[in-house]
């Protein structure tokens, strides 16, 4: 049986295309990556400084000289490129990613989204999750759909924004939404999931308006 | 030509109490760790510091027994030597946090493509970037925005440059004339911080002859550089 996180992740991959340029956010996200589908050749952007980024080196294998956004020594595929700062967010802010994925704390039905500080309690900074969200061609929130019960779908969001009208969709364990003119659109639920569940952990009104699918589980291992 | 080698030593005597200092490394990753160990050992005070990060803070076991260093500009924020970080990142650090909540270091965050930029516009003789990152965040209101812009309907934050008086960097292979190599994920902000910066100091993982650094190769050319320390591997 897949965790819930393996769930999320895997719907997420669906949307890579081939040719992708794609930064995932440290945590969840990552894990996208494991789920490439077949066939598609994507390319992993890490804001440090490097385009076709590999997973996490094995000890005995490690460049002392490479590392990824949170400081951890990762492997490159053949053919990688390395470069500063500045030439790294000119690619993300310059719409030369393709795809972004990361968390949130919350995010609301026009498409803000706060995922970088608690006031009074947890202040991180926000890296580069805010040039990442404005500069991105399409912005996916992959998280858990509440907080232990606790809404992070709301019609307004009321913790500090990270960007505004930046996210384009939210893949959570019990379906996939896309920000719409409409709001919170509703594209597809979780197997066993009802409107009426989905509805119930979003703090704000779930849109019908077309067709929706089945989300895709992960093939049982 | 000019003897750009001093020692780490050196370097730290020269960065005074109440410099502002330009600190390159991402996490840690191509920090200047003897300097930052001289600017410890002679309890440099008072720093104002520009880095991405706050680098890695020590570990202690339950007994408060130091069991993990600090990394990077986090040898510096567990010495006290900072009243003032400018950073994209601060999490993985918890000393800054515990700075900043007891007043002991004021703490100015940016984001990450903003701050590579002001850097790069501080060396590169503009008076401002312009950026659609932070519309609509606290940071319209930051220490750093000088004004909100709105250009064919898009708005925009206009910000201030950086430059600092101490640029403190790491190179892999750094010839004696002072041309930079910078392997890896090390580049990271210090070929823009290289540029923007009174006085360039570089620690070198190799120090070569000049000649021995292909031109093809060099990513902060010499004339940015003023002093090498010679760090080794560290």
């Amino acid at each position: 049986m897949a965790s819930v996180k393996e769930i999320i992740a895997y719907r997420v991959a669906q949307e890579l295309k081939d040719g992708y340029v794609v930064n995932l956010g440290i945590g969840l996200p990552t894990l996208v990556a494991n789920y490439v589908p077949e066939g598609i050749d994507i390319s992993l952007q890490s804001e440090n400084g490097i385009i076709g980024m590999a997973g996490v080196s094995a000890p005995d294998h490690i460049d002392p000289n490479v590392v990824n956004s949170g400081g951890v020594n990762v492997d490159i595929y053949e053919g990688a490129a390395f470069f500063d700062s500045a030439t790294s967010f000119g690619i993300i802010r310059g719409g030369h990613v393709d795809m972004t994925v990361l968390g949130a704390l919350q995010v609301d039905q026009v498409g803000n989204i706060a995922s970088h500080i608690i006031p009074g309690k947890m202040a991180p900074g926000m890296g580069g999750a805010m040039d990442l969200v404005v500069g991105a061609k399409k912005v996916v929130v992959a998280m858990q759909h509440t907080n232990k019960g606790a809404h992070k779908l709301f019609e307004e969001i009321s913790l500090p924004a990270t960007a505004l009208r930046a996210v384009d969709m939210i893949v959570t364990e019990l379906g996939v939404l896309e920000i719409t003119e409409k709001g919170f659109t509703l594209r597809e639920l979780a197997p066993g999931v009802t409107i009426e569940d989905i509805q119930a952990a979003t703090g704000a009104p779930i849109v019908i308006d077309g067709e929706i699918k089945e989300m895709v589980m992960p093939p049982e291992a | 030509m000019k003897d750009k080698i001093i020692t780490a030593e050196q370097a730290a005597e020269m960065i005074k109490d109440g410099s502002s200092v330009m600190v390159g490394g991402f996490m840690a990753n191509g920090t200047a760790e003897s300097i930052m160990d001289a600017l410890v050992a002679r309890g440099a005070k008072d720093l104002t510091c520009y880095c991405n990060d706050g680098g890695f803070g020590p570990q202690f076991d339950e007994n408060g027994n130091e069991t993990v260093a600090p990394r990077g500009i986090g040898k510096l924020i567990k010495n006290h030597s900072l009243k003032k970080l400018v950073a994209t990142h601060i999490g993985l650090n918890k000393q800054v946090a515990e700075q900043m909540n007891n007043g002991s270091m004021e703490v100015e965050l940016v984001p990450q493509g903003s701050m590579a930029e002001m850097i790069r516009a501080g060396g590169a003789g503009l008076g401002a970037i312009v950026t659609p990152t932070g519309v609509g965040t606290d940071i319209a209101n930051g220490e750093f925005t000088l004004q909100e812009i709105t250009i064919d309907g898009k708005e925009y934050l206009m910000m201030a440059p950086l430059h600092a008086e101490f640029a403190v960097l790491r190179g892999n292979i750094v010839d004696k004339k002072g041309n930079v190599f910078f392997k890896g994920t090390t580049k990271n902000f210090q070929t823009v911080m290289a540029t923007a910066a009174d006085t360039v100091i570089v620690e070198a993982e190799k120090v070569v002859e000049v000649g021995e650094l292909d031109p093809d190769y060099v990513m902060t050319p010499y004339i940015f550089v003023d002093y090498i320390v010679v760090g080794g591997d560290k």
